[in-house]
């Protein structure tokens, strides 16, 4: 389904169900034989993308001519006008009669049990470097357009020419890590296939043009896969000249359109100045730019450099934390083709052992409900990410359905009357750990609430990177932040403990879709409370950590060891104080309410 | 009485199996102190500490005191539950426990590993955390697991060489397979490119 872009995904592992937006194109896919009579007509000139716009496309185009599928399509945003009467032209001379203005979105809705994410990636744009003048400068161009230049497919049917002038360049020079490996413009991170790219490059131009001579600027060249030494062996032997520096500036000769550039020579003593023709720079890969939309509708995370994250970085590379998603190719990093073809094997063979299992086990940690102790007030309904909680009326308990419950504990929390309980994960198993920390000296600890999917799996991460920090804090592990009930965090002050951690994903980046607003909301109405009862609401933290943020989980563990150093004796003393006359009240209404209400069923 | 009311109204009988993970944990945690200490929790029949639990010795270990010493719930106080919970649920299983009876404590990732030098701290940071998961592993109880089926059908969402590859793969193994791409046209970057290293063959 090209053209077409998935718009909802609900269900589990095994059992989606997906929504698709198959976008009109205009033009009935089946029938358009490609004869191409429509772009005759078509009065609508724009520039071409496919050739990085160095030539012109029609209002009605095919992306390209081996495009699959082989047919036609009108971008709306071009075209005259989807009324006939202002244009359609093409409509008039298309002998097929497949062009129909009045054509719309469809919706298709897919049921699968497994989902690759092989969304890829996307090329930085060089513009925001202003001293390489890219948005200048027309014979500064970037890797990409390198590659429609010299295709024999391209804009120039091969003839590899300058944007400029149409003249042939003879001295090209190739700039390494534009966009990254540099903390301050672009990324960090290397993008991996740009060094190999321009080897290529100037291998290329040395065989269609063996008079040209090409320099390459350079960091470190990486040529670490198998067979890349040679390569680039290969253009050194052809006479390629690798400068050791990257220049810092590109100036042009308005007259001639030739450039300059301005480098450190490579013993540092003063600066050099090379001339050339043409100048590619070798832009880095950066996430798809769209790549939230996919990462909230499946549920998935990225990692600090904005690439897909994986289950986990060794063992688990082309699994999603999200069970049943699969990820591949460049979507989870910038890779090359034999790399991206090798993850694609690797994804397509993990969803492979799944579908083939015909019947998988769901973990046991979902929710149920006491219907004898619910007071029917639906709390619970309402914050159910997953709607895995149906209403039966107000004052009626409403029903789970397991299948659909994903096990967040969100529910548990809210529910007022304890009537809701998440297996494996119940109330009295969270406090029996907080009591158990809490047993001695839990004036110099901290108790830390941590989801399993983010800001646990943070710590993890920490621990395999070597990140040292405090021993204060000792975490207790549920599924989601929003499993945290805020009698959990009472108990932790009640029974004496300095401080208290709730750490979860980042705020818009919850594993249970929306789960963490309540947990968020709940912490907030903790510290209204810690306010108001003259408890410092500083000695209860949260903090979103994801899973690829060790140093940030290493960070806070260092922070609230500061924090919890500040906590006297006395001011534990008196929190506990403050807070078991409070229980102490609750618990006597409690029975008094049980009381009434048994002597009331006696009657 | 069914197998799940008897351990759920049986007095907890628990077994803690603390790891030395070679010198990744026993290098910085007093692991012999853990044992000894681990002992005199509630509930604890046993404390065992090995290399390596979660090599067949290690685990056989499990399995033998499981058997001898009629344990209805298991510590392991070694690594991430992310990382060995289902080995050690697996274990327990081999002889017959519900594999909800057991429990992790993270001495690896989250003490040893990020306290090094810290001998004393981070031995009794391990002995809070088997105390935590001995507190908890009391109260665990059997839980059955709910078996869904799976829908032979996959979704590949984007059309470059990856998403194509992955199409493919999938098809061949007999799977109906939908292949989701924004563009009009399939191909990714890679359809823009000329000639591709290493082979210098063309994109499409
Ligand atoms: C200038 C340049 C030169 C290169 N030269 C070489 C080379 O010579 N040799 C080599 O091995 N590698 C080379 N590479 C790397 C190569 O291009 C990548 O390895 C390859 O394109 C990765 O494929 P992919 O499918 O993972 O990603 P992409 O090619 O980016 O494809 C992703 C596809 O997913 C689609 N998509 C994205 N989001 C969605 C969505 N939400 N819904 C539906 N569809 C979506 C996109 O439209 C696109 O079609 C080069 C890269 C660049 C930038
Ligand atoms: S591959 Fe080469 S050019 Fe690209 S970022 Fe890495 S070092 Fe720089």
């Amino acid at each position: 389904m090209a053209y077409s872009e998935v718009v909802n995904v609900s269900g589990f592992v095994g059992n989606f169900k997906v929504t698709v937006k198959k976008k009109a194109r205009y033009v009935d896919e089946k029938e358009c034989t490609a004869c191409g009579e429509c772009v005759e007509v078509c009065p609508v000139t724009r520039p071409d993308e496919y050739q990085t716009g160095f030539s012109t496309r029609k209002a009605i185009n095919i992306p390209f001519p081996q495009a699959v599928p082989a047919s036609y399509l009108i971008n709306m945003d071009d075209c005259l006008g989807t009324n006939p009467i202002a244009c359609g032209k093409c409509a008039d001379v298309c002998e097929k009669k497949c062009i129909d203005f009045d054509m719309q979105d469809e919706l298709v809705e897919l049921e699968v049990g497994a989902v690759v994410v092989a969304t890829g990636m996307d090329v930085y744009d060089p513009s925001e470097i202003d001293e390489y003048g890219y948005a200048r400068f027309p014979n500064v161009i970037t890797s990409m357009e390198f590659e429609r230049l010299i295709c024999a497919g391209g804009p120039t049917e091969g003839h590899f020419v300058r944007p400029g002038d149409g003249t042939r360049p003879k001295r090209i020079g190739f700039i390494q890590c534009v966009g990254s490996r540099s903390a301050k413009r672009g990324n960090p991170y290397c993008s991996n296939i740009c060094c190999m790219n321009t080897v290529k490059d100037t291998l290329l131009l040395v065989d269609h043009y063996p008079d040209t001579q090409c320099s390459v600027f350079y960091m470190d060249i990486r040529a670490f896969g198998k067979s890349f030494e040679d390569f680039y062996m290969r253009s050194k032997e052809e006479g390629v000249r690798y400068i050791r520096n990257i220049p810092g500036e590109i100036e042009e000769d308005p007259a001639t359109g030739n450039l300059r550039v301005v480098v450190e020579k490579t013993d540092g003593q003063g600066i050099e100045f090379h001339d050339f023709d043409m100048i590619v720079l070798a832009t880095g890969v950066i996430p798809r730019q769209d790549s939230p939309i996919i990462r909230k509708l499946l549920t998935l995370s990225k990692t600090s450099d904005g690439f897909l994250m994986e289950a986990h970085p060794r063992l688990k590379p082309v699994d999603a934390p999200t069970r049943g998603v699969f990820m591949a190719g460049c979507a989870e990093s910038p890779k090359d083709i034999k790399d991206s073809v090798a993850q694609a094997g690797a994804a397509a063979s993990h969803a492979n052992i799944l579908l083939n299992a015909g019947e998988i086990a769901i973990e046991a940690i979902t929710s149920t409900i006491d219907i004898a102790s619910c007071n029917g007030c639906e709390l619970c309904v309402d914050v159910c990410p997953y709607h895995a909680i149906q209403s039966n009326g107000k004052k009626n308990a409403p029903t789970i359905i397991t299948a659909a419950c994903a096990g967040c504990g969100n529910c548990g929390a809210a529910c007022p009357t304890g009537s809701i309980e998440m297996k494996h994960f119940t109330d009295i198993q969270i406090e029996a750990q907080v009591d158990a920390i809490c047993e001695e000296n839990a004036g110099e600890k901290v108790v830390a609430f941590a989801c399993n999917w983010c800001s646990y799996a943070g710590g993890d991460f920490a621990g395999i990177s070597r990140l040292q920090y405090p021993t204060d804090a000792r975490l207790i592990r549920t599924m989601c932040s929003a499993r945290i009930d805020e009698e959990f965090i009472w108990r932790a002050f009640r029974k004496g403990a300095a401080m208290v951690l709730v750490s979860g994903c980042h705020y818009a980046d919850c594993h249970y879709i929306s789960a963490n607003r309540q947990t968020v909301q709940r912490v907030n109405r903790i510290w209204d409370k810690m306010d108001r009862l003259g408890i410092r609401a500083e000695r209860l933290q949260l903090e979103g950590i994801s899973a690829a943020e060790g140093q940030k989980f290493a960070k806070v563990m260092r922070d609230i060891k500061d924090m919890r150093e500040k906590v006297t004796k006395e001011e534990i003393d008196e929190t506990v104080r403050i807070l078991s006359e409070e229980h102490d009240k609750k618990m006597k209404k409690k029975a008094a309410k049980e009381a009434k209400k048994a002597a009331g069923a006696a009657a | 009485m069914d197998e799940i009311t008897k351990i759920t109204t049986d007095a907890p009988r628990i077994g803690v199996f603390v790891c030395d993970c070679g010198l990744n944990i026993a290098g910085t945690v007093d692991t012999a102190a853990v044992t000894e200490w681990a002992k005199d929790l509630p509930d604890v029949t046993c404390v065992v500490r090995n290399k390596y639990t979660c090599a067949d010795p290690g685990q056989n270990e499990i399995r033998k005191a499981i058997v001898e010493h009629k344990l209805n719930r298991v510590v392991v106080a070694s690594c991430s539950p992310r990382m060995h919970e289902p080995t050690f649920r697996g274990c327990v299983m081999d002889v017959g426990l519900n594999p909800y009876l057991m429990e992790m404590a993270n001495l690896r990732e989250h003490c040893s590993w990020v306290h090094a030098g810290e001998k004393d701290a981070a031995t009794e940071k391990a002995k809070d955390l088997v105390r935590s998961a001995v507190a908890r592993a009391r109260l665990l109880t059997p839980q059955e697991e709910l078996k869904v089926s799976v829908t032979k059908a996959a979704l590949v969402i984007g059309g470059g060489v990856t998403g194509i590859q992955t199409a493919l793969d999938l098809a061949d193994s007999g799977h109906q397979v939908y292949l989701v791409e924004k563009e009009a046209t399939i191909g990714g970057i890679m359809a823009g490119l000329d000639k591709t290293y290493p082979t210098m063959d063309c994109s499409i």
